[in-house]
């Protein structure tokens, strides 16, 4: 895959994902509650985007993937705080990059570090991955992303989120996205 | 695409007129009974209207039946649900009538969660002369009644009333998709995104499942029910269509519960039309049993599939609805139509499908002649009498005359629900809030 070609992926993986996280975000106070077809069909293309977004930074720098293990502690606690997601942090895992160009054929199990491709990590997972809690959402802020704040109460004040921390380029990353969290849980 | 000569569609159109368009007015359902004789459709506010077709007159021959309101009625309020904190929508989601089996009709409507069963009747008689009160209704001092009188029966003003006669509710944790009515006449079953229930129509506060889904953790589920119907005539047998473009068929007589399927219908993905938005295009929105019970036909985003009962590994045809738009899945994803819902129909004899798209367009596939056809329902085009024009899409290049560029479609006119009168050629189109009737022309 050429780099020219690498990026257009990557930049409508990114507007894709984009998009899903706003739409998952509306479904929630949609009349009539979450839809489940819905919800799932929305992951299901959110999981596709986020493997194509991963296999096509694979093939601009391989390079990218060490810095990005530290990101997701200090990113996804500000993101949480400003969702208001009371979502324990756990230490994400950077999936085995694809280096296929397609998503996979049967993304069958929504437990992403169960995928085929990407048995390797979890031998060599911390203990953590045992635990069925839930894993933080989008880990880092990435550029693309609408800007997600939780509705203030009349007299609340909004603090500044440590957005900073976020470093943009090189320090983006999707990893792990929990999108089992999608689907609701009745 | 060229005239079509042989089946030629008048415009005999009842339209509810409204100016404004109001979301509680959408039209989410239409449904001609068995004999064709009524067509009923629910909307998004809750309500019913049902429509008859007016007897043929002797004094007017060409004046073919038309169809006139006979009934509405509020068939689904607005609920909350308060352990969930969530809102129950009233929208009717289907109607399925019940074979008439004497004077009255009966229907079952269904929103998210409760399905109920309704009875419309006529009343043209009325009780007069009582003994206790008088013709208003008012008591009558009893010192005053002086001698003793037999009510007796008059002419009224012909009344249809509805009344509700069952309801079933509390059996669904997942938003019902689907109601499909037994031919045993005695039972029925309803469907949500991972159940599916099976009913006794006289009891309400039991149901079956017969078919769940659920996986144990949440987490891992891939796929759920999107419609399930009865077979036509084998009350034991029924389909299941889910999101990932498959369909089961079971029978009840197995076990009591219908996990295992007797058939597994499902064409193997091609991989060269691979995309981020294959799993949606390939969910199933609507499935329907051929009148004569051997045929099964599915409808996904761009395409309509008819299927054998005998042949599980493919399609025995398969047709394209609108395939301009596969270029264009990632604007549909981003405004939200991907997601829409259309359903398909068989026409009485089994012989032409139909189904609808945008631009208020709706497309009928004959299978022995293989042509096919696109006609619109808009009220520009459909004066009373009026013969409607088949339409086209240009899919680029040269644009003829009356051809509409894909980039033009107004994807905010859709027509999701059509329905087929059972014996004669009368479709009913849903577009938003408008019904539109058509039928075949009068020679």
């Amino acid at each position: 895959m050429s780099a020219t070609t690498a990026m257009e992926v990557n930049a409508e993986a990114r507007r894709i994902l984009a998009v899903s996280i706003s739409k998952l975000y509306a479904s929630r106070t949609q009349r009539g509650g979450l839809r489940l077809h819905r919800s799932l069909l929305l992951s299901m293309v959110m999981r596709s985007a986020r493997d194509i977004y991963h296999s096509s930074r694979e093939c601009e720098g391989p390079s990218d993937a060490q810095p990005t293990q530290e990101e997701p502690m200090d990113t996804s606690s500000s993101l949480e705080e400003q969702t208001g997601l009371p979502e324990p942090v756990q230490p994400e895992p950077q999936p085995t990059l694809n280096s296929t160009e397609l998503p996979p054929e049967e993304p069958d199990s929504a437990e992403e570090d169960s995928d085929s491709e990407i048995t390797e990590d979890k031998e060599n997972l911390s203990p953590t991955r045992q635990s069925r809690k839930r894993r933080g959402k989008v880990s880092a802020a990435p550029d693309f992303l609408p800007s997600k704040r939780a509705r203030l109460e009349p007299g609340e004040e909004r603090y500044a989120a440590p957005l900073g921390s976020c470093r943009a380029g090189a320090g983006e990353s999707l990893a792990a996205l929990s999108l089992n969290r999608v689907i609701p849980a009745f | 695409m060229e005239e079509e000569s042989d089946t030629r569609k008048i415009n005999n159109s009842f339209l509810r007129d409204h100016n404004y368009a109001t979301e509680a007015d959408i039209i989410s359902t239409v449904e001609f009974n068995s004999s064709g004789e009524l067509l009923a459709t629910g909307d998004k506010g809750g309500r019913v209207v049902v429509f008859q077709r007016e007897q043929e007159s002797k004094s007017q021959p060409q004046r073919r039946g038309e169809y006139n309101v006979y009934s509405t009625f509020q068939s689904h309020e607005p609920e909350f649900d308060y352990l969930k904190s969530l809102e129950i929508e009233e929208k009717i989601n289907k109607i399925k009538w019940l074979p008439q089996q004497n004077a009255a009709y009966f229907l079952l409507s269904t929103n998210d969660k409760t399905v109920k069963l309704w009875k419309i009747s006529e009343r043209d008689k009325r009780p007069e002369g009582y003994n206790l009160k008088d013709e208003d209704g008012r008591i009558r001092n009893p010192l005053t009644i002086t001698s003793l009188r037999v009510p007796v029966l008059q002419p009224m003003d012909l009344m249809v009333e509805a009344t509700a006669r069952r309801v079933f509710s509390n059996a669904h944790t997942y938003h019902i998709n689907s109601i499909s009515v037994n031919s045993d006449l005695q039972t029925f079953i309803s469907t949500d995104d991972l159940r599916v229930n099976l009913w006794n129509l006289e009891i309400t506060d039991r149901s079956f499942n017969i078919v769940d889904i659920k996986p144990a953790n949440m987490e891992e589920l891939t796929e759920v029910i999107t419609s399930a119907e009865f077979h036509p005539q084998q009350c034991h047998t029924f389909a299941y269509s889910s999101s990932k473009g498959s369909i089961r068929l079971c029978d009840m007589r197995q076990a009591a519960l219908c996990d295992k399927h007797c058939k597994y219908f499902e064409e193997p993905e091609d991989p060269s039309t691979r995309s981020f938005f294959s799993e949606i295009i390939s969910s199933i929105s609507d499935v329907k049993f051929s009148h004569n019970g051997r045929y099964l036909m599915t409808r996904d985003y761009l395409t309509v599939k008819v299927w054998d009962l005998q042949m599980e590994n493919k399609p025995l045809e398969t047709y394209q609805v609108h395939d301009y738009l596969r270029g264009k899945l990632c604007s549909l994803y981003e405004n939200d139509c991907i997601f829409d819902k259309f359903e398909c129909v068989w026409n009485g004899s089994d012989s032409v499908i139909m189904t609808g798209s945008y631009n208020n367009f709706f497309r009928m596939f004959d299978r022995n002649t293989k042509r096919d056809v696109t006609l619109e329902a808009s009220r520009e085009n459909s004066k009373p009498r009026a013969i409607l024009k088949p339409r086209k899409v240009c899919v680029g290049g040269k644009r003829r005359k009356d051809e509409i560029s894909v980039d033009s479609l107004d994807f905010s006119k859709k027509i999701l629900h059509t329905t087929w009168h059972p014996h004669e050629n009368i479709i009913a189109v849903a577009a938003t809030n408008n019904l539109y009737i058509f039928q075949d022309k009068v020679n």
